[in-house]
């Protein structure tokens, strides 16, 4: 079978859907992913993101619904050598040396990086010559790292890459990542950690009970969610008056202070000042990606609906 | 052949294993044949019997080696990793069966010389076709290894690994005594394939190798045992 595989196309994923018996672990997905392009697939735990690496994989047969690798099936752009992975489990093989590993899968791959390079952009340099037995947990994860880099493929997907790695091991990581990123690849991380969100990729895909909530860059996604909120000082005015102010979704009373959480801030605002000239101490805040996301996860879980527990 | 290379060095690698697998028949043929150098025993000598029997029992614990590695992989997650690279299955599988045979083969070679040493005398060529015969009779314990290894979770499997090369090494005479000699015992007894891994030293000894029940018997085992273990690799795929 020769399939054309193409990097130009990106990765398309369209009306993905798996269950495990009555659980639905993703609903729906439909995603594109521009080459090049680093997406963070952002969500709580059971929220669908490992499902959804696992179909992008291969490893895991959608029940709906197509993936497209640079315009291959998975299992074609795995084998042509296009598909790194790092997967949530998978500790390195026993009975070989670290840098014994990373050659290993550099052999299975048509055109690898040289395994001092990957050694070498992954840290594992320094303990190349170690059992892969007798790794710490941060060692571990520079080899599995170093394993998903070794074929120098076109697209990258990590599962929680850093899961259970500490602070300082979590900066080394990303900074590695940076020079994968810099090199053109395409990258897809699952994460439940904001501020990796945040601070590394270019687009945050925001998944929940095993569907796609949001999606756009993080200051979109803040916007998005309507996190901006206006406080005031106003005395003596009925809150449901507020709340139908435009612009605003909800009201608050606290004492003589107001709070109005927006969906449009700055007509709120407007609208405010024009009703009640005499609202002093206005503040507009922003809100942080934090609430955008616990009120982005959480819309839709309206009592007498049935909650899933998705699996991983 | 990076890939092969690694399997081989792995399996040296694990080196109480090995020396085990090189060592545990050559302990039992000198501690139990030293003593019966003359005997007779199921029509021939005893040397001869029993060195066949010891090599075979070595041979099929270094054959069914491969389904440990496949478990300790799989229970590793690695078996998934592996999933994703261009690695074929097939690839991976003749590598596991090379470095398996690559184990048998020093195992045949040592207990080989072990009934020389006793007194074993044969011709070069029965020499060779004697181990001709033994390597082709283990492919059914091969695939067995690979079934376990995908089937059974890992801290079943020196129980079931071990188990199963005990038991076909009991029922077809390894032991230096068999079950029966004749009547519906024995029939069933030469339906298996470790009974014909046993009694290739005489029919070597014969001249003419084995009769045609022994080939059909190794055929339908191996015929029947490969489907499972395709079977077994595709669960095994699905979600480790």
């Amino acid at each position: 079978m020769t399939v054309t595989t193409d990097a130009g196309f990106g990765v398309v994923l369209s009306g993905l859907a798996k269950s495990y018996g009555p659980v639905h672990a993703v609903r729906s997905v439909d995603l594109q992913i521009a080459p090049g392009e680093t997406v963070a697939l952002l969500g709580p735990n059971g929220a669908g993101k490992t499902t959804t690496i696992d179909m992008m994989l291969g490893l895991t047969r959608p029940d709906e619904g197509t993936v497209s690798i640079f315009g291959a099936p998975p299992a074609a752009a795995v084998r042509d050598g296009y598909v790194g992975a790092m997967l949530q489990t998978g500790s390195p093989l026993d009975h070989l040396r670290v840098r014994e590993q990373v050659a290993l899968m550099a052999s299975y791959y048509p055109h690898p990086l040289p395994v001092d390079d990957v050694l070498q952009i992954t840290g594992a340099d320094e303990f190349s010559g170690q059992w892969t037995t007798r790794l710490s947990g941060g060692q571990a994860q520079r080899v599995r790292f170093a394993a998903a880099l070794a074929g120098d493929p076109d697209l990258l997907l990590l599962d929680e890459p850093t899961a259970g790695i500490d602070v300082e091991g979590r900066r080394d990581f990303w900074q590695a990542m940076r020079a994968v990123t810099e090199r053109g690849k395409t990258v897809v991380f699952a994460t439940h950690y904001l501020e990796e969100a945040d601070a590394y990729a270019d687009r945050i895909v925001l998944i929940a009970r095993g569907e796609i909530v949001a999606d756009g860059p993080a200051t979109e996604i803040k916007a998005q969610a309507g996190a901006r909120s206006i406080r005031a000082t106003l005395p003596s005015v009925e809150v449901g008056a507020l709340g139908a102010l435009p612009g605003v979704r909800s009201a608050q009373r606290h004492g003589d202070a107001v709070l109005l959480s927006c969906t449009d801030s700055d007509a709120a605002l407007v609208a405010l000042l024009a009703a009640f000239p005499d609202a002093r101490d206005i503040e507009v805040t922003g809100g942080s990606l934090e609430e955008a996301f616990l009120e982005l996860t959480a819309a839709g879980e309206a009592p007498g609906r049935p909650t899933t527990e998705a699996v991983r | 052949m990076t890939h092969f290379r690694y399997e081989i060095l792995r399996t040296m690698r694990n080196r109480v294993f090995y020396a085990i697998t090189l060592g545990l028949p050559l302990v039992l043929f000198y501690g139990v044949a030293s003593g019966e150098r003359h005997a007779t025993f199921d029509g021939t000598a005893f040397p001869l019997y029993f060195m066949t029997a010891m090599a075979v029992y070595g041979a099929m614990y270094a054959v069914v080696a491969p389904g440990a590695r496949i478990a300790r992989d799989r229970s590793r997650g690695w078996l998934r990793q592996m999933r994703i690279t261009p690695l074929r299955a097939r690839t991976d599988l003749a590598a596991k069966v090379a470095a398996a045979y690559l184990l048998a083969l020093p195992t045949l070679v040592l207990v080989f010389l072990a009934g020389a040493s006793l007194g074993v005398r044969l011709r070069a060529s029965h020499w060779l076709e004697l181990a001709g015969l033994l390597l082709v009779g283990l492919v059914p314990f091969v695939v067995m290894g690979f079934i376990l290894g995908y089937l059974i979770p890992v801290d079943a499997l020196a129980a079931g690994l071990g188990g199963v090369v005990v038991l076909f090494a009991l029922l077809g005479g390894v032991f230096g005594f068999q079950l029966a000699t004749s009547g519906p015992l024995f029939d069933v007894l030469k339906c298996l394939p470790s009974y014909w891994l046993v009694q290739a030293g005489k029919t070597t000894l014969g001249g003419g190798g084995w009769p045609a029940q022994a080939w059909i018997v190794i055929a339908v085992w191996t015929a029947v045992l490969m489907p499972a273990a395709a079977l077994a690799y595709r669960r095994s795929a699905s979600r480790a």
